[in-house]
């Protein structure tokens, strides 16, 4: 067991990886030499050799396109997009070609590979530095849509995630980087995709976030815990395919359900939550669902990022709404 | 200022359009019966062409590319490959699929809207044609880093259009396996048409080879119209890719003699003049002409061929409408490589509402 921020938990899975398997390769720019612009990779090429952590030509969607060729002809490719901001050049060569060469070829090729990214608010970054555009990939047939909220879910997903037959998007939230540590134990073992973790169980409400918006989450069961509510805290953790059992059990006990996300409210993957209890848990509800999310805006710079990402205060303010409620 | 790098663009031609050799040929079409079967292999593409735009215009196939004109740019891209290689082509170059072992009613299955066309008995590592334009550069630069990485023998081979060119899938591809110096050989079909627009309105320079040079690679023109130059410059491709010396382009000038795809009428935006001066340069004829030169064709050998083509394409035709439609939970099928739980309920969906046994279908 070590202590490691989540960072360092992904470094450690990706090293674990290239260690144990030799068609694991990694693709980016300033991967090698310089260890990625948050260092998730470094010290990698020095182990692995410029072969296997290879520093591309600053070319997003050659960074893509060429994940895809490569996991069709038998590699394991983990390709990192510097920042989400970056990520939209990808959208053809992920959206057309990845997450459909299995399909389209009757499962004659496939697309084992891994898009990294880091996204999110929250670090003070500059401009295209704080998007979560999860809803996008979310959104894509084929794809997996994966986001940790700790080191402990970065180490075991992201394994679960290089080890997956199909495409994986894998967002990293910067904020979460280097927020906190846990004992993360490198025994190679994956964590399951596909499925929600209840992070806390609970009689009274249900919050489900994702990514950094658990810290806020968490903080606002904490603080109704005092005030004697029992909350249900579920991580969705990956968001396609959706796993929407375990937040359907959930509210069936509970009966109350607020969804906590940074990304903009409108078309975010909360509308696709509050759908599945509107279509499949109406009659468990005591409360109308509600969404705390990103305001419809460009996410600001710095010195307005917090006031975009929903604060504790926010989601106190829902929660209590719906406890209203009989 | 001084010059402190200079370039220069080669252009090869064996056969000129009368047939003529204009210079020594190739070692590869110094045997008559090599030359014989790249040719048959261009009039069975043609035959393929023919029969699948009639198949489109009854109702029997869905939109299909033509590649009347180009037929020497496929097959002498394919027939220079070995098995080993992996060919990434777009949608126009069924000549080069056909030459790879990809059948004919496999062909007709895409076309005709079935995703187990592009499930190849043969040819398994090869890629499906690719239809958003250029991707495919990305895709042959990863196959040949895959390559390279794990030792394999093999090329990397795309073919992509002159519109191709413009897009930045192209630019960005060849640079990182220029860097990498990537087994790749990269096949411009210079058709001089993307849809409505002409070569002239894609891009200024003189030349598409010469955009290799940007990149740091071998590149070059051959007349594509020459199925022995076109298959001589991609055997020297795949030379250089199996010697370890990098990615080559290669511009093949070719002509569009059809529309773009069945779905285009290219009256709108071209003179029907101007098409059939270009026929006198298609790639059939020419090398018809240099087989009867040398005495290896003839009237009754081109009669038996083309009779024999004709049976080989219905044969096909038959195969491909006699074959079932798939279920309609198909569409569930190699989503995933297992069907996540939470489409269960929409792939039941799907069987409920299913047309039955006798209903239609949907299709065409």
């Amino acid at each position: 067991m070590a202590d490691l921020n989540l960072v360092e938990a992904v470094n450690l899975a990706l090293a674990r990886a290239l260690t144990s398997d030799p068609n694991v390769v990694l693709l980016g720019e300033d991967i090698g030499a310089n260890g990625g612009v948050f260092r998730a990779t470094v010290g990698l090429q020095a182990r692995f050799g410029a072969e296997r952590v290879f520093d591309t030509p600053l070319a997003e969607t050659a960074i893509a396109g060429v994940a895809v060729g490569m996991a069709a002809a038998g590699l394991r490719p983990v390709a990192e997009i510097q920042f989400t901001g970056f990520i939209y050049p990808v959208l053809d060569q992920i959206v057309n070609h990845a997450s459909r060469l299995r399909y389209r070829t009757r499962g004659r090729l496939s697309c084992p590979m891994v898009l990294r990214s880091p996204c999110g608010a929250g670090i003070h970054a500059p401009e295209h530095h704080s998007e979560s555009p999860e809803a996008l990939f979310a959104h894509i047939p084929g794809l997996r849509m994966v986001i940790p909220s700790s080191p402990v879910r970065a180490y075991g997903l992201l394994l679960a995630a290089i080890r997956d037959p199909d495409p994986v998007i894998f967002f990293e939230p910067t904020r979460l980087y280097r927020l906190f540590k846990q004992d993360v134990a490198d025994n190679g073992e994956a964590l399951p995709l596909d499925t929600c973790f209840v992070l806390r169980e609970g009689t009274d409400i249900t919050l489900v976030s994702w990514g950094a918006m658990l810290q806020e989450t968490l903080a606002a069961a904490d603080r109704l815990a005092e005030e004697g509510v029992s909350c249900e805290v579920i991580d969705v953790a990956t968001l396609k395919p959706f796993d929407l059992s375990t937040i359907l059990d959930s509210v069936a006990r509970t009966g109350r359900c607020i969804i906590v996300h940074e990304a903009a409210k409108s078309g975010g993957f909360g509308a696709e939550i509050a759908a599945g209890l509107a279509e499949q848990g109406l009659t468990s509800l005591l409360a109308p669902v509600q969404r705390v999310a990103g305001y419809d805006v460009v996410v600001p710079l710095a010195r307005l990022e917090y006031q975009y990402m929903p604060s504790v205060e926010r989601i106190l303010s829902a929660a209590r709404q719906a406890l209203e409620f009989a | 200022m001084k010059t402190i790098a200079s370039f220069d663009v080669q252009y090869d031609q064996f056969l000129d359009s009368e047939g003529e050799p204009q210079q020594a040929l190739p070692e590869f079409a110094r045997d008559p019966a090599t030359l014989i079967s790249l040719y048959c292999a261009m009039v069975l593409a043609r035959g393929f062409d023919t029969k699948a735009i009639a198949l489109q215009r009854t109702g029997k196939l869905g939109t299909f590319a033509s590649a009347l004109g180009q037929e020497a740019i496929g097959v002498g891209t394919a027939t220079a490959m070995r098995a080993e290689d992996v060919l990434l082509p777009s949608y126009r170059e069924h000549a080069a699929q056909f030459c790879r072992g990809v059948s004919m009613r496999e062909s007709l299955l895409y076309w005709g809207g079935d995703e187990r066309g592009s499930d190849y008995a043969e040819a398994r590592q090869d890629f499906p044609n690719c239809v958003t334009i250029a991707a495919q550069v990305c895709h042959a630069a990863g196959v040949a880093y895959a390559k390279k990485l794990r030792h394999e023998a093999g090329v990397a081979v795309c073919i992509f259009g002159d519109g191709g060119t413009s897009k930045g899938d192209f630019y960005e591809g060849m640079n990182l396996a220029g860097v990498c110096r990537l087994p790749l050989v990269m096949v411009v079909n210079n058709n001089q048409w993307a849809i409505s627009l002409p070569r002239s309105l894609q891009s200024a320079a003189r030349t598409l080879a010469q955009k290799a040079i940007a990149a740091g690679i071998e590149g070059f023109q051959v007349d594509g119209n020459d199925v022995i130059a076109v298959r001589e410059a991609v055997g020297r491709g795949l030379d250089r890719a199996r010697a370890g010396d990098g990615p080559t382009l290669i511009e093949a000038l070719s002509y569009r003699l059809g529309d773009h795809t069945t779905a285009d009428d290219a009256t709108r935006y071209r003179d029907p003049e101007t098409v059939n001066r270009q026929w006198q340069f298609e790639p059939v004829a020419r090398l018809r002409k240099y087989l009867a030169r040398i005495g290896a064709w003839d009237k009754e050998k081109e009669e038996a061929l083309l009779r024999e083509c004709s049976e080989c394409v219905n044969q096909a035709v038959e195969a491909y409408l006699a074959t079932p439609p798939q279920s309609g939970t198909a569409m569930f099928d190699h989503l995933y490589a297992e069907l996540p739980a939470g489409l269960q309920a929409q792939r039941e969906e799907a069987f409920r509402f299913a047309p039955r046994d006798g209903e239609n279908h949907g299709g065409s």
